[in-house]
């Protein structure tokens, strides 16, 4: 039953057309409450709660810094995803989310990188070190930049799918390494703050605004996706009789 | 599943798994080279080099730390519990810098007893609480207290 039931979504939202009227009818709630959280989330780490025993305020750009490197490293795992499903299914719907998932994966990923040395500095005593952890969160944003590069260089767009579904799967290995690198090796950066299994040693009112700014990041980049997935849609689809209609005659609701 | 299909997913997964092995055997085969430094237990055994630039880390012991009243040349022992060394370096420490703090040193490694260090950077772990709390568990006598390194 329930197997059927995801079966059927799957089906349906491989279908261009009908993603479109999906997304129409829940970006107008999702956009707003992304916001909201992660306004919420920031304002609260940032300005309300309590300082570092150690490092005092410059701890605070945790709530940047460790939402914006979890959504580049869960955009990466969904990147390795998409790859899998238009390289094996040639699925289109999987070959217009490659596209759309890269781009923002790569900002947050240049984020978590520029954070961390401004965050680095003052508590390590430098920007950067050829560390596991760095090195491979490095690698993971040229990753990213590669799966776009890919996508832009190879004309025919169901061609240049495929080698960019490659790319973001053999990509996957390095997440993996990023995630468990300060577990494996000695690296100056310090273990996970969040830990998926186990309790985390950080302070419950600096721990709910950090999952709070999370969500609300995770969220804006969902926002994101949806948004771009439909620009691709539209232009994939252009000779389509449903685009041509939407775009002279928008029934309501549809934007 | 249809054959095609099945056939690219087994390609595809074959592919997926060399690599994955490919790449855990080069991990491993780089291990000490992937590791930002060398632990105190590596420099008593051995393991590390003498006179090559290399990075060491470890905790600063209680009580170690020795600093000269008129210039920036400091001292302080680094340790793990299964080995003990001193650390020599002239410069401005970082402000994370503390006892039983952890840290990496930059520099060579003289003896087995003695590293003069060229840049010292603080580690701190992933432990964040407010500083109330960190007075109320240290009040307690709460091991959790004592966390503040590695």
């Amino acid at each position: 039953m329930v197997w059927q039931t995801i079966k059927r979504w799957y089906h349906m939202l491989g279908s261009p057309r009908y993603f479109y009227t999906f997304s129409s009818l829940v970006l107008p709630w999702l956009t707003p409450i992304a916001l909201v959280t992660l306004l919420t989330g920031l304002v609260w780490g940032l300005g309300f709660a309590p300082s570092d025993y150690q490092q005092g305020n410059s701890y605070r750009i945790i709530f940047i810094h460790v939402p914006a490197s979890s959504g580049a490293l869960m955009g990466y795992m969904a990147l390795g995803v998409a790859g899998l499903v238009a390289v094996v299914w040639r699925m289109k719907m999987a070959e217009v989310m490659l596209k759309a998932i890269a781009p923002f994966g790569a900002a947050l990923a240049a984020i978590s990188l520029v954070t961390g040395a401004l965050w680095g500095k003052p508590t390590w005593g430098t920007y950067w070190q050829w560390d596991a952890r760095m090195t491979s969160m490095l690698i993971l944003l040229f990753m990213y930049v590669g799966v776009i590069a890919l996508q832009n260089v190879i004309r025919d767009p169901r061609q240049a799918a495929r080698a960019a579904g490659l790319l973001a799967m053999v990509g996957v290995i390095n997440v993996i390494i990023v995630k468990y690198s300060v577990e494996w090796v000695q690296t100056l950066h310090q273990g996970s703050t969040l830990k998926l299994f186990g309790e985390s040693t950080i302070n419950p009112a600096m721990k709910y605004p950090l999952l709070i700014s999370m969500l609300g990041l995770w969220l804006l980049y969902a926002v994101n996706v949806l948004m771009r997935a439909r620009t691709e849609v539209m232009w994939r689809e252009r000779r389509s009789k449903w685009v041509a209609k939407l775009v002279t005659r928008p029934e309501k609701g549809e934007r | 599943m249809n054959p095609v299909r099945k056939q690219r997913l087994l390609l595809v997964l074959a592919v997926l798994v060399g690599l994955a092995i490919a790449v855990g055997l080069m991990f491993y085969a780089l291990r000490q080279n992937i590791n930002l430094f060398y632990t105190p237990q590596q420099v008593a055994s051995g393991e590390a080099p003498l006179n090559t630039q290399m990075r060491v880390g470890g905790l600063v012991e209680a009580g170690s730390v020795v600093r000269n009243e008129e210039t920036l040349d400091v001292s302080f022992d680094i340790t793990d519990g299964k080995g003990s060394f001193t650390v020599h370096y002239q410069g401005i420490l970082p402000d994370l810098f503390r006892e039983g703090q952890g840290i990496v040193a930059n520099g060579t490694l003289i003896s087995r007893e003695r590293f003069e260090a060229e840049e010292v950077l603080a580690k701190h772990d992933e432990t964040y609480m407010p500083p109330e709390v960190q007075d109320a568990l240290e009040k307690a006598g709460h091991p959790g207290a004592q966390k503040s390194s590695e």
